[in-house]
């Protein structure tokens, strides 16, 4: 499950045109066997990340590796290992479900033709209708299963439920929860909604304007984040590790970056923090210190234990009181 | 089967809480020893959770000692040697029930409710002045 990373990304950009960058100074180490989600509004970035980590794009700059080797998308071994849906899992509107199992089949060496075949069935969709007959939820159904029948190491989903109803999105994320389950799959899938990918990811990163804001595992980012409510507090700059400051007339909600079990003032209360408010104040925190955003990241990763980092590392002052 | 639940409003990590549940169970009698717990793939499917978070959750289990796996056979919960029977923990909670009841109609708000509570339980004579009155 852990070991080799299934994605490392090394200052990675993208440039369409000439001055246009969609992706930025992108250093980024996905474990292996993990879900990994890929958060961000619209045009933050999270298209141009996922083809270029499966090597449908080019980079401008820096590299990709996959399972610990550069990525080569032009080798057919490469291409076994990925399975891809693209936004809105597009398929050929005029083939059958058959027809496209029966394409999977004579185009790919490890297809699963009898797992898909039974997967299709317990979903209950009928195998001879045409693609474009069946509903949303039905054709973002039969994607999975096609991308899943290739057996791939990395699955690869580019907002894979934003088109669906509420009652498709639970059936599609059960079908990838129970696949997880099942095989030694590292899945990569973007959203801009964060509470769709809090219960079915245990990694998140956070793109925003093309660059990299958070990234982390979840659990370790909830228990190392926490909101101090105290009396109001105008000089924050000796707080260690504020990630954002809200103020009432007479008390001040501190949301702060502090290690778990750290003892906070006794005249602060503490509370947890969910991932939606965490990815929200990271969002909103301005870049105040671009020249350190901007610095080039460490060309190895910092260690086996350190897999919770900040991008924007806050300028980490003595905490005075 | 022990049904697991999740409270995605809490901030409270999703492993956390299904260890908390089995805690809770084991403590009012929902589970007892020996009880097998559904595989990780069933959780993760009836949650629709991340099948990770579900193994960490059951890690976390064995560790705190409230379950144990067993080679081949899934994993199967701890009871403690004095755990309360679930009969008797239903009986018990049906008198407490008609007893808040009577605290809520004598005009007692929850707070109140709550204090009386803790008073009686850290009052060694508590048992002897219940059975009085």
């Amino acid at each position: 499950m852990t070991g080799t990373s299934a994605l490392r990304f090394s200052g990675l950009g993208k440039r369409y045109g000439r001055r246009t960058w969609a992706l930025r100074d992108c250093s980024l180490d996905l474990p292996q066997g993990n879900v990994i989600g890929l958060v961000g509004a619209n045009g933050a970035g999270k298209t141009t990340l996922l083809q270029l980590a499966i090597g449908l794009l080019k980079p401008t700059e820096g590299t990709v590796s996959m399972f610990g080797r550069p990525l080569r998308m032009d080798s057919p071994a490469g291409l076994a290992e990925v399975g891809f849906v693209a936004q809105d899992h597009p398929l050929y509107r005029g083939f059958s479900v058959a027809d496209m199992l029966r394409y999977g089949n004579s185009m790919n060496p490890r297809f699963d033709r009898p797992g898909a075949e039974r997967r299709l069935r317990e979903l209950g969709i009928p195998t001879e209708h045409r693609a474009d007959r069946l509903s949303g939820g039905q054709q973002a159904q039969v994607a999975l299963t096609l991308a899943l029948a290739k057996q791939p190491r990395l699955l690869v989903l580019d907002e894979p439920v934003a088109s669906l109803d509420p009652l498709a999105r639970r059936e599609f994320m059960k079908t990838l929860v129970e696949a997880v389950a099942e095989a030694d799959l590292t899945v990569l899938l973007s959203s801009h909604v964060v509470t769709e990918l809090e219960r079915v990811c245990d990694h998140v990163v956070l793109l925003h304007q093309g660059r990299v804001r958070l990234t982390g595992d979840i659990d370790d980012l909830i228990a190392g984040h926490r909101m101090l409510t105290g009396p109001r507090t105008d000089d924050t700059a000796g707080v260690a590790g504020l990630i954002a400051a809200t103020h009432g007339t007479r008390h001040s909600h501190l949301l702060v970056r502090q290690p778990v079990g750290m003892p906070a003032h006794p005249r602060w209360e503490a509370n947890p923090v969910g991932l939606e408010d965490l990815v929200l104040a990271y969002l909103a925190r301005p870049d105040t210190e671009p020249p350190q955003a901007a610095s080039p990241p460490p060309p190895e990763p910092a260690g086996p234990g350190r897999r919770l980092s900040i991008v924007t590392d806050p300028s980490a002052a003595e905490r005075q009181a | 089967m022990f049904a697991f639940r999740l409270d995605s409003r809490s901030g409270v990590p999703t492993y956390l809480q299904l260890v908390e549940q089995v805690r809770r169970g084991l403590l009012l009698g929902y589970l007892v020893d020996g009880e097998q717990l559904p595989t990780v793939r069933e959780v993760a499917a009836a949650l629709v959770v991340n099948p990770n978070t579900v193994a960490k959750a059951y890690r976390e289990m064995e560790r705190a000692g409230l379950a144990a796996p067993r080679a081949g056979q899934g994993t199967f919960v701890i009871g403690r040697a004095d755990q309360v029977p679930h009969a008797v923990h239903l009986k018990l909670a049906a008198q407490l029930r008609a007893w808040v009841r009577a605290a809520q109609a004598a005009g007692l708000a929850p707070e109140q409710v709550r204090a009386l509570v803790t008073t009686v339980l850290d009052d060694g004579q508590a048992p002897t002045r219940a059975d009085a009155a």
